[in-house]
This record gives structure tokens, sequence and C-alpha cells, in this order.
């Protein structure tokens, strides 16, 4: 059969312009959300007393806004990118793959003006009611049309690891969000949950975890897996290690969940299986770091000149932290000390902001001069500062969370001789204090790194006339 | 049929299926192939 895209002769680069500059745009906005909320835990008073500003509605348009709005069009705009170049075919569905940009933005503006006014299931990571919830399904649905068509259609005949990780990342979204948000609607914007009691916390945990195992792994991994060989101009070290890095994780991602609800109403043996698969992904995430990592040997002189490198290296040395940190929080007799305390929002800020934020600023740093038919990106100078502000900015942020978090973890646990509570729980509040300041000061770095970024793509875009990619002729592979 | 029968096989085919991977990925006869595709995407220049 012959589809029309199979004709085409240039390139579908629209949509992942569109993607890009909203990556950017919305990472900006996640980030100012983070900012104004971690000020608001130094200084209580910064919620107004108003309803819409407090902390309890922002926390949630601010994850929202970093994960689904930054990561997510982050995530549409480079596999959209990577699936036309590794398949040499121009996308499968033009009108299809614009839905799902608009669509998607329509959610994001939803989630920024419901999540305020206090509309809510919540579920953390599926916050968004019902009305929305069925949107999303939509793009999704669209989206995996799209990819899965450029796929179906393509003129080489392997297909590429990183189409393998976004593939995955795809339809993973697809059944956590369509299973989790199985709820009943009671009115327009409520809705409850079908499932009740420790059922629904394991449906949420199982889609939660899944949410990073496969949207914040995944999807960055497919963008790893074309860019970092793409940056160093050499071929990924191992593929056999990529392909059992990606079979790996799919075997082991599913069964971590149960770790969110280690001494909770779950039965003991499922959070014992829950850490033991948490523990088992240290292999396929450290094997994956590394092929990322020998990638770079022979190459790592361009780390001196090139910090569109260094941020993909970096990302990676932050991936290796991260995974190594988290299975070590499932094990249970540590996770007694860390869980509730701000030790888990350290790890997932090492995660998020070392990982798939430096990841993705690489990946888009790659991208937007080429997007826009430029050589480089406006100014190095700018991405360099950039760099280096990201990461100290980093830096503080979770050394102040560590400490913050095991102190207050201790502060809880530890008792008088006659068997009471050494600590209130507001002494604790209170000794968390001036690590929350250096958090926020961390928070603060990063975010002007990311608006030195906003100016650097504006500069690199304005003026410019985005050429178009040609697909190169058929034969090299068939 | 018991239902943890069924899941008992679904676990051990599983783990058979990735072990017969992982032997796949690196076999010796596969290598050239791997070589050729970890090149795709210095194609389109």
């Amino acid at each position: 059969m012959q589809y029309s895209n199979t004709h085409a002769t240039t390139y579908n680069d629209t949509v992942v312009r569109q993607f890009s500059i909203m990556a950017v745009v919305w990472g900006v906005v996640g980030m100012l959300v983070g900012v104004i909320i971690a000020a608001q835990l130094v200084w209580p008073e910064l919620n107004f007393g108003l309803p819409w500003t407090s902390f309890g509605r922002l926390r949630p348009l601010h994850t929202n806004a970093v994960i689904f709005a930054f990561g997510g069009c982050t995530l549409f705009a480079t596999s959209y990118y990577v699936v036309q170049r590794t398949c040499h075919v121009s996308l499968f569905c033009n009108k299809l793959a614009s839905f799902t940009f608009w669509g998607w933005q329509v959610v994001i503006l939803a989630a920024a003006i419901s999540l305020p006014l206090g509309y809510t299931t919540g579920k953390e990571y599926a916050e968004l009611e019902w009305p929305i919830d069925i949107l999303i399904a939509l793009v999704w649905i669209s989206y995996a049309i799209v990819f899965f068509g450029t796929i179906g259609t393509r003129k080489v005949k392997h297909i590429y690891v990183a189409n393998w990780f976004f593939g995955a990342f795809i339809l993973a979204v697809a059944l956590l969000h369509i299973v989790n948000s199985a709820e009943i609607p009671v009115g327009f914007m409520k809705s409850y949950s079908a499932y009740a009691g420790v059922q629904d916390a394991m449906v949420q945990w199982w889609y939660g975890h899944n949410a990073v195992g496969f949207f914040l792994t995944a999807g960055f991994l497919g963008i790893m897996y074309y860019f970092v060989p793409k940056q160093a101009e050499r071929p990924v070290y191992s593929y056999s290690l990529s392909i059992v890095h990606f079979w790996a994780l799919i075997f082991t991602y599913m069964w971590a969940g149960p770790h969110h609800l280690h001494y909770t109403a779950l039965p003991d043996w499922t959070q014992s299986l829950g850490m033991v698969f948490s523990l088992i992904l240290l292999a396929p995430s450290w094997g994956g770091m590394i092929n990322g990592m020998m990638t770079m040997s022979g190459a790592w002189h361009k780390l001196r000149t090139d910090p569109i490198l260094r941020f993909m290296i970096v990302s990676l040395s932050f991936y290796g932290m991260s995974t190594f940190e988290g299975p070590m929080m499932a094990i249970k007799t540590v996770n007694s000390l860390s869980h509730y305390t701000d030790w888990t929002v350290g790890h997932v800020h090492s995660g998020a902001l070392g990982w798939v934020g430096f990841v993705s600023m690489g990946a888009l740093y790659y991208l937007v001069p080429r997007l826009f038919g430029k050589k480089q990106m406006h100014s190095i100078k700018a991405i360099e500062l950039h760099f280096w502000l990201a990461t100290v900015g980093i830096v503080l942020y979770i050394a102040a969370l560590w400490i913050a978090g095991v102190m207050e973890g201790l502060m809880w646990r530890a008792i008088n001789a006659d068997g009471t509570l050494a600590y209130t729980f507001v002494e604790s509040v209170k000794a968390k204090q001036p690590y929350y300041m250096i958090r926020l000061l961390g928070g603060v770095l990063y975010l002007s790194g990311m608006l030195i970024m906003l100016w650097n793509v504006f500069k690199t875009a304005t003026n410019c006339k985005p050429a178009l990619a040609s697909i190169p002729p058929v034969a090299a592979h068939t | 049929m018991d239902v943890n029968l069924l899941r008992i096989l679904v676990t051990i085919v599983s783990f058979i299926l990735f072990v017969g991977i992982v032997v796949w990925a690196w076999r010796k006869r596969n290598s050239k192939d791997f070589k050729e595709a970890a090149k795709l995407p210095f194609d389109e220049d």
C-alpha cells in the first residue's frame, strides 16, 4: 500500500519546531512555579492567604508543567525528529501530528487553569480531572498513530534503538494513563477513582513509578541514544548492550512501583517484591549509563570545547547517580528513614533537573539551530553560562535536601529514654529552614540558566529562513 | 486451572525470553548487522 508520507521529499519539521519552542517556554514557566513554591516553604506568607496561590495547588501545577509541558514537548519534538531521520520518511499523518501539538497545548492550558482553581483527582502526577484526561487520551492515541505509522512506512529495514525507547514510552504511557484514570464522573470536573482502598494506592503507584520509568526514563533514553552519538559524532558504544538495556528495563520497571508504599496497608510480600525489582533495576540503568558514557571514548577532548556535549554527559552522570540512589532508597530499612522526608524530593530532583533537564537542554540546543536554518546557536558563550548556572544550581539543591531529609528523618525517629518522641514535628520543620533557603538559591540558579536559554533560542529562531530538510534517497539500508 | 500457575508460567516464560534476547544480542553472527544499525543516525548527512 502507498501512503502520502512515503512520497514526501522533505521531513515534516514544522511540528518539531513548534514543540521545541514550547518546550523552552514551558520549561521557564514550570521552573518559575517551582521557585515560587520553594520560596513559600521558606516564607509561608508568600501564599498571600489566597486559595489559588497556596502551596497545595501550585505544587501540582509545578510538577505537571515541568513533567508534561516541558518534558512532554521535548519528547514530542525529539521523537518526531528522530523517527523521521532514522526511518528516512516523513511523518505518517501531518494533520494528526498537528493535532497532537495543539491538543497537547490545550491540555497544558487546561491544567494551568484548573489546578490553581482547586480541581484535582488527588492522584499524584495524575491530578487532572476527567474531561482533561479524555483529551490526553485522544492526543496520546494520535501520537501513537503518527509515531508507529511513521515506523510502519519506513524506508530502512532496521528500527533504530532510539525508536524502540520512544515506542515503549508511548505505549506504556497510554496504558498507564488509561488504567490509572479510570474514574466515575459525578459532575463536570469532579470524579471518583474506579478503585478503592489499597488497590487504588497500588494502581496509583504502579502508574506513578512507571511514569518515572517510561515517561522520564525510556523517552529520554530515546533522546540519549540519538543525540549523544550525533553530538559526539560517533556511533553508540555497544549496540548489543543497547538492546539488552532496552529489554531489561521493559521486563523489570513494571514491578518496582510498590516501593512507594513501604510500611503501608499493602501486603508485605508486594512491598518486598517492589524492593527486589527496584534493586534489580540498578543493572539495566547502569548498563545504559555506561553505554552512553563510553560512546564518548576517543572523543573526551570535545567536552572542553562543546558545552552541548557537556550537558549530555553530565546528564548521564546524574542518571547514574539517581538510579543508584533510587534502588538504595527502595530498601525497606533505608526507606523507613527516607520516606516522607525531603530526601525523596532531593532524589527526584537529581533525576529531574540533572538527568531529564540536562539531556533535554542538550538535545534542544542541538535541534534549534538545525530547525531554523542556522549553523549553531546564537551564542555559545550563553550555553556555557547556562551549563554552569544549572550545574551549581543542582548541586546546591540536592546537597541541601540530602542534609534536610536525613536530619528530619532522624529527628522523627529520635526517642527519649521513657519512649516519648524527642522532637515535635514543628521542630523538624524549623530545623529545615536554612536548607530550604539553599534549595531556593539552587532553584533560582537553575531557572536563570533556563531564562538564558529562552533568550538564546529566541535570538536563534528569529530572522531566519527555516530550510526544508530533504529525505536522503532510498537504498542505504534496504 | 489455578490462576497462580498461569502467573508462574508467565514469569518463567518472560525470564527465558529475556535470556534468549541477551544471547541473541551478543551472538557473533549478528554483530555485523548491529554495527550497521548503529550507523543509522549518520545516514542523513
